[in-house]
């Protein structure tokens, strides 16, 4: 044991540890699950109707719904290649 | 109007059937007739939690099944007034719980008067779990100050929130955060997230803080709700949850590790 340590270590205690890593993960968790089931399936859809115009790759489209006050906004982002 | 409170967690052993022992007997020693139902078809435990474990003839499914009537299934609680268990099937498939069944057994208990209908939830997020929250009014989400523990019960939050009865008709069901194997020692020392800690990440008001207690094992091994040892500390914890449901202003208790004797401290006692 270190001498320092003896007075009052810098060290946090392990049930703060433990609230931080539990705010992080329920923030992420329910960032998660707040959008509507069909999000997934939308993006999919999305991504084939605009391989059909023109080739891109999966990661090229994404999607987001954010709420505002009583309503939401659906962002959607595709990147097209340059040509 | 019967109130249904349903007792859930995610995450298993935290003390979500004692915890419904308790609740129950709280409401119906209050003057209020009370069911409390074991949803844990398969591995059901509340009769034994109960001390009626030798009384269970006909059980839960048995009346969704039309083999056997309310009447029948009901076991009335010697020691207690207004209060009765319905136990869960122990052979019987968990797909027996249907929504309709429940839902007919929830209007039929109505119909007979009881004013609160517990359900004691297995632990998980299958079947059984989702049928016990469904038809809730009230959610009594029993958390232990343990990261699994918390981050279970946050699931159950998210899940009352999008598929209980209330919620899709768009309203919400009340919740309550119940904590439970609360050491105020540690607690003291750093080595378990405080009560301010669980409900800062939870955001559910908090409607109980039951210490950890040997009270708690004592009373399961004698089949009576622990609330009914009104000397110990979780018995006086939990009935101060139940007035706080009921709607009465109590402070927390058990707040502060209690006080050592010299000789015992040196002695290391922790209890």
């Amino acid at each position: 044991m270190s001498w320092f340590g003896l007075f009052g270590s810098e060290k946090k205690s392990s049930a703060s540890q433990a609230k931080e890593r539990l705010q992080i993960l329920i923030s992420h968790e329910r960032h998660n699950r707040s959008g509507p089931d069909f999000l997934p399936e939308l993006q999919r859809e999305i991504l084939q109707v605009v391989k059909k115009y023109v080739s891109i790759s999966d990661d090229q489209v994404s999607i987001r719904l954010d709420r505002q006050g009583d309503s939401s906004i659906l962002e959607l982002n595709v990147i097209l290649p340059e040509n | 109007m019967a109130t249904v409170v349903t007792v859930t967690s995610g995450k298993g052993g935290v003390g979500k059937t004692t915890s419904s022992a308790a609740l129950a007997a709280g409401l119906a020693q209050a003057g209020h007739k009370t069911v409390v139902i074991d949803f844990d078809v398969g591995l059901r435990n509340l009769d034994l939690i109960m001390g009626v474990e030798r009384r269970v003839v006909f059980d839960f499914v048995n009346v969704i099944q039309g083999e056997a009537t309310l009447n029948q299934a009901l076991i009335s609680d010697k020691r207690i007034e207004n209060l009765f268990i319905l136990a869960a099937s122990q052979t019987k498939d968990k797909d027996a719980l249907t929504e309709d069944g429940v839902e007919k057994i929830i209007e039929d208990l109505e119909a007979m008067g009881f004013e609160y209908i517990v359900c004691d939830s297995p632990a998980g997020i299958e079947r059984g779990a989702t049928m016990a929250l469904h038809f809730a009014d009230h959610a009594v989400i029993v958390t232990n100050p343990e990261v699994s523990s918390v981050r279970d019960s946050d699931r159950i939050l998210g899940i009352l929130q999008s598929k209980s009865k209330r919620a899709k008709e768009g309203g919400k069901v009340i919740e309550h955060l119940l904590i439970t194997r609360y050491d105020p020692s540690r607690v003291e020392k750093g080595e378990m997230l405080s009560m301010d800690d669980v409900c800062d990440i939870l955001a559910v008001k908090l409607i109980g803080l039951i210490p950890e207690s040997k009270a708690v094992l004592k009373a399961s091994n004698t089949g009576v709700p622990v609330i009914m040892d009104t000397e110990s500390d979780a018995g006086v914890a939990y009935s101060d949850a139940v007035a706080r449901f009921l709607g009465e202003e109590r402070p927390l208790k058990f707040l502060k590790p209690k006080k050592q004797g010299l000789l015992q401290r040196m002695l290391g006692g922790n209890d």
